[in-house]
């Protein structure tokens, strides 16, 4: 509910335009929120730091619902319709790519990678 | 004003919806459940976009459900527990499956939604 309305607040504010503009909402929304659920998860829940329910309210309710699959899906199908091949291309490797290694950075500063972490 | 609200029930429907998902769906390495949603939640996505729905219809519907009902930041924390794990068959199954199933689902449900 907070998280979608973040991301609501998130495309608002950088003015995302479905049709002709560069999605950078949604870029952020997810880069932001993959670099947190990676520190999140590794500091919190695989630690058992805070309780079931509030680390599903936080990780699967709050960050999941930030950030979206489908409207990143659907903004590159729109962009190859409109035959900006260039962009779609572009805009699947930035998100694909920088949303893995920021995810794996935050996994990293909770102390996740290399330990045992991981399950 | 009522934007935000429709944003806000219609995320966590679909936030609720994804949770219920993960529940009911079997443990497996790849993690079926969100690939579940993502592909799931694009091709309804399409089909919304499609049909043409605007307006608080589509701020409850696409931007409030859709947008909670799939993920991507769970999608990376599974990338990076599955390569921890050493997994890479896994990893490149999951990639593959998410972004190109991703891409063909939002596709077919917009052609759909258009259609019908």
């Amino acid at each position: 509910m907070l998280g979608s309305l973040l991301r609501y607040l998130v495309s608002l504010s950088t003015s995302e335009l479905l049709n002709n503009g560069f999605p950078m909402g949604t870029l952020i929304a997810n880069y932001t929120g993959s670099l947190f659920l990676g520190w999140f998860t590794a500091r919190m829940i695989a630690r058992r730091k805070l309780n079931p329910v509030l680390s599903a309210t936080i990780g699967t309710g709050l960050t999941g619902s930030f950030t979206t699959f489908s409207a990143f899906s659907l903004e590159t199908l729109v962009m190859i319709e409109n035959g900006s091949i260039g962009m779609a291309i572009f805009y699947v490797l930035l998100s694909a790519v920088g949303g893995l290694i920021l995810a794996a950075a935050g996994y990293k500063l909770g102390g996740g990678l290399g330990r045992e972490a991981g399950k | 004003m009522i934007g935000f609200v429709l944003v806000a029930l219609g995320g966590m429907a679909g936030a609720l919806s994804r949770f219920g998902v993960q529940k009911l769906m079997p443990q497996s390495v790849l993690p079926v459940a969100t690939l579940t949603v993502n592909l799931l939640g694009s091709f309804l996505l399409g089909w919304i976009v499609g049909q043409g729905i605007q307006g608080n219809l589509y701020l409850f519907a696409a931007t409030g459900f859709m947008g909670a009902f799939t993920t991507f930041s769970t999608l990376n924390v599974e990338l990076v527990k599955l390569f921890n794990n050493k997994e890479n068959k896994a990893v490149v199954l999951y990639l593959v499956c998410t972004y190109i199933g991703g891409l063909l689902s939002a596709a077919s449900g917009l052609i759909i939604g258009r259609l019908l």
